[in-house]
């Protein structure tokens, strides 16, 4: 880097230490930037990779340095682990943490993520409950595994979906409860769910779909059933619990930054308080092609918004905005999905889901808004690239899987 | 340790030990390169470690996958010798290989 940024010599404080902070440390020294740079975390680990955490913790492959430990000395980055940031003053620019120690800022960055909802039923404190977040969580659940022989699933979202695809491939029994009529129902088209819930299904996963859960009964202090709402109970080993996760706002609420279930944030990462940005799973932020802002809760999104956060930083211009994406492993399917399944799109299938390998297109007016595919990444990067360009496609040329996806482009 | 050259997108060169057994990616990531973005982590799962091999090095590296090939089929910048650098293991043969990373990774 020949000449250094604007604000090149900015103390920058960034509260977390998931995947958007590693990737902002790491991109703000790319840019030349010459200043301190601090992340503070409330774990002890160095950033780690959390999709392995759902998709691969039953074998070697859990533990996924976002970098070695050693990058972060080497690029001058001060890991404050094991600490929490208790306040923020953003007038005198200054953060406390749980010892009581503060420090001043020119740059806050929050990535404090998200933390799993909790099951607000009785005996949800039991052990052998628990929800899937760190890297501490992973290793309990496959002690579970190596120990249970019956593990229920509560919410059929992706953590629950890619927990019981490992369960099945051990030999696991796994049932999924989900409180909607389908699985995926807040994340997935309809097209999609009845193909997952078919695969799992065909996997020996037993799924119960309209199952409200209203508790759970153990003996000595450990879960043995799950009782549901139409008076029936599981008995069970353990119990993962997927419904969601909250934004962990607190911290930037007190501080008085605008928040609406996560902390409001623009295209450039910028919150409504000057001097601080937010990024990753705790943000709310403006998505391509939707009117609002929502919450995406994905790497791709965390590491845009790093991009974002380097330019706010520097005084460059906002990135051009990026299309959405996320992707889940289960099974032998390789999931990707591009854009966001809203209900009211056509939609068009390529490819045949009993192969494995198939696309689900979402039109609206002709032109991909979104689409979910299964061991099919031309389909993929096309419709990530269409929706991104508006391109128009013609949707039966499209459907015919013996023609190329170009030639569906119509303009 | 084998030798890399990274041709990163504002036209520098970068020279990496990269260890035996570790991947282009990893070479580029764990020296903070600019350009190879490596959102899925090496998974093969997203195309933002897009790289051009110098032709000599191209049968230096393992044979491309029909996954990769996929992969790439849709991205931008590529060419015959487009790779995903994730996909791209450094062994003793590949000492002095050159790789190009185009300004589009993301």
């Amino acid at each position: 880097m020949s000449t250094a940024p604007a604000n090149a010599d900015a103390r920058v404080v960034v509260i977390g230490a998931g995947h958007a902070s590693a990737t902002l440390a790491g991109l703000l020294r790319q840019a030349g930037h010459r200043g301190e740079i601090v992340v503070i975390g409330d774990e002890r680990d160095h950033p780690y990779h959390r999709p392995p955490l759902s998709k691969k913790f039953a074998d070697g492959d859990l533990e996924q340095w976002i970098r070695p430990a050693d990058f972060y000395r080497e690029q001058d980055v001060t890991m404050r682990l094991g600490e929490r940031a208790t306040s923020v003053d953003p007038i005198a620019r200054r953060v406390r943490v749980d010892s009581g120690e503060e420090m001043a800022y020119d740059a806050l960055v929050l990535a404090t993520g998200a933390r799993p909802r909790p099951l607000p039923v009785p005996g949800a404190d039991l052990d052998g409950v628990g929800a899937l977040r760190t890297l501490g969580d992973a290793r309990e659940l496959r002690t579970w595994l190596d120990e249970g022989r019956r593990l229920v699933i509560v919410g059929g979202g992706y953590i629950g979906l890619e927990v019981a695809a490992v369960a099945r491939s051990r030999g696991v029994g796994a049932t999924v409860l989900e409180r909607e009529e389908r699985l995926l129902a807040r994340v997935a088209s309809r097209e999609l769910s009845a193909i997952m819930a078919e695969r799992h299904a065909a996997a020996g996963t037993t799924i119960r779909t309209g199952a409200q859960v209203v508790g759970l009964e153990g003996s000595s202090g450990r879960v043995r059933q799950v009782t549901l709402a139409d008076g029936s109970a599981l008995d069970c080993d353990a119990v993962l619990v997927g419904v969601g996760a909250i934004p962990n706002d607190g911290l930037a609420a007190e501080a008085g930054v605008d928040c609406d279930g996560g902390v409001l944030v623009d295209e450039g990462a910028r919150t409504s308080v000057d001097g601080v940005l937010a990024i990753g799973d705790v943000t709310v932020r403006p998505v391509p092609g939707l009117d609002g802002r929502r919450r995406l809760e994905s790497i791709p999104s965390a590491t845009e918004q790093a991009r974002q956060a380097v330019a706010t930083i520097h005084g460059a211009e906002d990135p051009t905005p990026e299309v959405p994406w996320f992707w889940s492993d289960q099974f032998d399917l390789k999931l990707k999905i591009a854009g966001i399944v809203r209900p009211d799109h056509d939609v068009v299938l390529r490819g045949d889901p009993v192969t494995g390998k198939f696309a689900l297109f979402h039109l609206a007016d002709g032109v991909p808004v979104a689409v979910e595919s299964a061991n099919a990444s031309p389909e993929f990067m096309a419709g990530k690239k269409w929706i991104g360009a508006c391109v128009r496609v013609d949707p039966t040329r499209l459907a015919d899987p013996n023609r190329s996806p170009r030639d569906a482009v119509v303009s | 340790m084998p030798e890399i050259t990274y041709v990163v997108p504002d036209g520098t060169s970068h020279v990496v030990d990269v260890p035996v057994g570790q991947s282009v990616m990893d070479g580029s990531v764990r020296n903070n390169l600019p350009g190879i973005v490596a959102e899925c982590g090496g998974s093969c799962s997203c195309a933002t470690c897009h790289v051009h091999v110098d032709e000599q090095f191209a049968a230096s590296f393992g044979e491309i996958t029909d996954e990769e090939r996929d992969l790439l089929e849709y991205a931008e910048d590529v060419c015959d010798r487009s790779r995903l650098s994730c996909q791209l293991v450094v062994t003793a043969g590949c000492d002095g290989a050159r790789v190009t990373v185009p300004d589009s990774n993301g």
